[in-house]
């Protein structure tokens, strides 16, 4: 039987009836599930996953370890919404659930849970304590101790297992971009836009690289940037694991601190950061101090790659000989269902030749903290995307994800091709600077 | 079902492909028909023809129902539980076994995806046409079984036409193999028409061997509109009688467009009562010439706006969007209740102009879509489960419809199947002889009636206990049984 204190969570996280209902169980969704794919069962599928929810809503089924397990296992990949016609909005409903599994009396915290708390709680929602600890992650993945721990991790049972998650941890940048990167940032020449820029907090200390490409290729599109100091992680991967209201807290803070600021377009280069922040107005719909706040700022977010094919093609690119593929990152193109800009971007590129990935919107297991937190799951999704990425022949793969360029990065050296991960920006960057 | 039964399928099975609990329950009670569900005893992945046979031998002597289950897109019930069933799942035995060039033929394995297979048959120039709406996730053993239709019926036929053999398992644990390579084979009764189609009644299939054709070598696809719906019905009369046979000629109404164009946005017209999507293939100048006579019928049928292309990539996205046409409609109410009444074709234009009445007297919205090219029209009622009122209303709308259809030499069902969903109906299609002998078949191949019973027909309504109905709610899990 449900608790009551189970009872009250239901109805607080879980959509309402109107949106529990819209699903007609056609099982046009199937055909697009990574998970249902790896075990062709219903209860693995959004269709199937949508009837347990509905059963526990109505009291039906208990919160089971089956039922967890089951809306854990779900990368959150939102391929079905995109598959499903009827407009069924199933990642509202998993991560309801989400929330409801976190928050129930039932669930007992282990190691991993805890884990996965004290990195989004207390690392990733800080952003000095995530430089503190990507500050000694620098070191630790400089130094001879690195070696020492992979040669003691070796000699335990499932070794290969956890070197492989231990080479999972984002490589970390010598400098974070948050420390090169002014507040504000002027136009390289005659001023047109008003931008303000997310750095993020995994591009941030991760991929510095990539928050710098971002500025300097926006720089020379007549922008002028802000990126204020103040920003906080915007609570996407909270979210999306049950989190809802630290993920609340933090997007608070992003509304108050951004609406310091004047600009025209906000510009993220994580596609998970961009999905989630254009949903803020969602997020506080009922709440009448925020509400008006997260409608103008959600309107104004923008996808770096949804923002270059809108303004003028760049007179300073210059040819790359290069043969590419892309990869669609799922936060790009099932929550934001942006896939013909960042093609449109990379061909306005001379001389460049993109080659099309099969299935390339099919997630590649990275999936936010997945590949850490389901390992096993997350590389088999991963091989199907190697060895789709390996059919193309590609020089360079490109993505608009931070979570995919690790995980892609990750799977190219474990599966041995030749092939550099880049971000659809420094490919830009790179034609920019090019002295062919 | 006592445990010790339970334990027995669990031996027979093996640990790793049994599974009853809720989860697992709840999550095989439904198929693709609305306000339909009843929980299974157990689910069970077979691995191997022998593991088919000693259930059904199991069935039979304790006196369960074994329920044969593919992707579960069903649109009639067919694989929905019924009271004390287990249910067969062949998702997992979906291998492709063989493709032979020389006698362009397919083997392969129930569970096997159709769209897995066209794609693997057209990278050798060949072609399994069948293409049900849900071809991207159900299966070959589920087609064969319902004798599933699609978008191309109309000059390729349904899946029965490339039906050549099939091994199965008898409800009485036999194993049948029927039918082969040969193109002709007239050796005994032509059982291979009976087991297609008998929606899982009469066997469970293990092996199907299907015929292909080569591709053809170039298609043009037409998309058209009309303002007025009765013209797009007297185009497609006009077309047929004009003795010109398109590979696809689908009809969508006013409200279907609405919902498809939502969903995929590739700019069809809001405005239009119908439009029709036209595709025909062949070779050489064949195509033109018939494109060219097609173009002349809608224009004398005041057709608005008829775009023609010979790009396979806006074809792709028209057929896509005509497929998702079901499923589309269900953002305007949450039940889409789908009817697949079929007419004559010549009588087409007056089933369109019923199925109009039909929504304004029973104060229904319709949506209205279907292969107009084989007269199988597709209403679908969109209604709100949680309004008895409407439900009713539906119910009785569908009545009229099927009525209509029926005198106008029509069929309830043109490619779903009867299932559960059109059982009642069946008999004013084909009488009470023809029902008769469906159950002599069923009552000899099946005499205890454990396989999918009550669907199609009511054999024995003690033993078969109570079947699902319309809107029957699940009972909550008190304890695991």
């Amino acid at each position: 039987m449900i608790s009551a204190k189970d009872k009250a969570l239901l109805q607080k996280y879980l959509p309402n009836d109107d949106v529990l209902v819209q699903c007609m169980h056609c099982g046009m969704c199937l055909a697009v599930c990574p998970t249902y794919e790896l075990t062709k069962m219903e209860r693995s599928s959004p269709r199937g996953r949508i009837k347990l929810i509905k059963s526990v809503a109505e009291g039906k089924l208990e919160l089971s370890n089956l039922f967890a397990d089951e809306m854990n296992f779900c990368l959150d990949c939102q391929a079905c919404e995109t598959a499903c016609p009827a407009g069924v909005r199933y990642s509202k409903m998993v991560e309801g659930a989400r929330v409801v599994i976190e928050q129930s009396s039932e669930r007992s915290s282990i190691i991993k849970n805890t884990i996965k708390k004290f990195l989004l709680n207390s690392v990733v929602a800080n952003h000095k304590r995530l430089k503190l600890f990507a500050r000694l992650l620098y070191f630790y993945q400089n130094s001879f101790i690195r070696n020492l721990i992979r040669k003691i991790i070796s000699i335990l049972p499932h070794s290969k297992k956890n070197i492989e998650i231990e080479s999972l941890t984002p490589k970390i940048s010598k400098v974070f971009s948050s420390s090169v990167i002014e507040e504000k940032t002027l136009a390289a020449d005659k001023p047109k836009y008003k931008i303000a820029f997310s750095t993020g907090c995994i591009m941030d200390v991760a991929f510095a690289d990539i928050n710098i490409d971002t500025i300097e290729v926006l720089k020379k599109h007549q922008c002028e940037i802000i990126t204020p100091k103040q920003q906080v992680c915007c609570g996407s991967l909270h979210a999306h694991n049950g989190q809802i209201d630290k993920a609340k807290e933090l997007a608070k803070i992003n509304l108050d601190v951004f609406s310091e600021f004047e600009y025209d377009f906000l510009i993220s280069n994580s596609a998970g950061c961009g999905a989630f922040m254009k949903e803020y107005d969602h997020l506080f719909i009922d709440d009448p101090k925020y509400a008006e706040k997260a409608k103008s700022f959600s309107m104004r977010v923008k996808d770096i790659s949804e923002f270059l094919a809108t303004i003028e093609p760049p007179s300073q690119l210059h040819p790359l000989d290069e043969k590419i593929t892309y990869h669609d990152a799922c936060h790009l193109c099932h929550s934001q269902k942006i896939t013909a800009e960042p093609r449109k971007v990379l061909k306005q590129i001379p001389d460049i030749k993109l080659i099309e990935l099969q299935e390339s919107t099919w997630c590649c297991g990275s999936a936010g903290i997945y590949n850490v937190t389901r390992h096993d799951d997350a590389e088999k999704i991963l091989e199907r995307k190697m060895k789709n990425l390996e059919d193309t022949g590609a020089d360079i793969v490109v993505t608009g994800n931070p979570g995919c360029i690790g995980q892609l990065k990750y799977g190219i050296e474990k599966h041995g091709l030749q092939m550099q991960v880049m971000h659809t920006v420094s490919l830009v960057k790179k034609s920019m600077e090019s002295k062919k | 079902m006592q445990k010790s039964i339970l334990d027995k399928i669990k031996k027979i099975a093996g640990g790793n492909n049994f599974f009853d609990s809720p989860e697992d329950r709840l999550s095989y009670s439904y198929d693709g028909v609305p306000m339909l569900q009843q929980l299974p005893e157990a689910v069970v992945f077979p691995q191997k023809s022998e593991q088919i046979s000693e259930l059904l031998q199991l069935a039979n002597k304790e006196k369960f129902a074994v329920i044969p289950r593919g992707a579960g897109t069903g649109l009639s019930g067919g694989s929905i539980p019924t009271n004390n069933s287990i249910v067969l799942v062949m998702t997992k035995w979906n291998n492709l076994l063989e493709i032979d060039t020389a006698n362009l033929t397919a083997s392969v394995e129930p569970g096997l995806v159709t769209g897995v297979l066209q794609k693997e048959v057209e990278k050798l120039g060949l072609f399994y046409p069948p293409d049900p709406g849900s071809m991207n996730v159900c299966t070959i053993g589920g087609n064969v079984a319902e004798n599933a239709g699609g978008l191309r019926g109309l000059k390729y036929g349904v899946t029965k036409n490339y039906v050549l053999g099939v091994e199965m398992i008898l409800p009485s644990g036999e194993f049948i193999k029927i039918g082969g390579k040969n193109v002709k084979d007239v050796a005994g009764y032509n059982l291979k028409d009976i087991v297609v189609g008998s929606e899982g009644t009469l066997g469970i299939f293990t092996k199907i061997l299907l015929k292909l054709i080569p591709y053809p070598s170039r298609s043009k696809t037409i998309s058209v509109n009309f303002k007025k719906i009765l013209n797009s019905g007297s185009s497609v009369a006009d077309i047929i009688s004009s003795r010109i046979t398109p590979s696809m000629l689908e009809f969508l109404d006013n409200t279907t467009m609405n919902c498809v164009e939502d969903y995929t946005k590739i700019g069809l017209d809001r405005n239009s009562e119908a439009m029709l999507i036209i595709e025909v293939d062949g070779s050489g100048s064949s195509v033109d010439e018939d494109a060219e006579l097609i173009m002349n019928i809608l224009k004398k049928n005041d057709a608005q706006e008829i775009k023609i292309s010979e790009k396979p990539a806006e074809a792709l996205l028209l057929k896509a969007a005509r497929r998702s046409a079901f499923s589309a409609l269900a953002r305007r109410k949450p039940t889409t209740i789908l009817e697949d009444a079929t007419v004559p074709r010549s009588e087409l234009p007056v089933m369109i102009e019923k199925v109009r009445e039909a929504a304004f007297t029973f104060n229904v919205a319709i949506g209205n879509f279907g292969h107009a090219g084989d007269g199988n029209l597709h209403p679908t009622c969109l209604t709100d489960e949680r309004d008895s009122g409407e439900i009713t209303r539906a119910h009785k709308a569908f009545d009229f419809i099927f009525n209509e259809a029926i005198k106008l030499g029509g069929t309830i069902t043109g490619e779903h199947g009867t299932g559960l969903a059109k059982k009642d109906f069946l008999e004013n299609t084909v009488g009470k002889e023809g029902i008769e002998f469906m159950k002599k078949i069923k009552m000899v191949v099946d005499p205890n009636n454990i396989l999918n019973p009550g669907k199609i027909l009511t054999i024995a309504p003690r033993c078969e206990g109570t079947l699902p109905k319309n809107r029957e709610q699940i009972p909550e899990f008190h304890s695991h049984h």
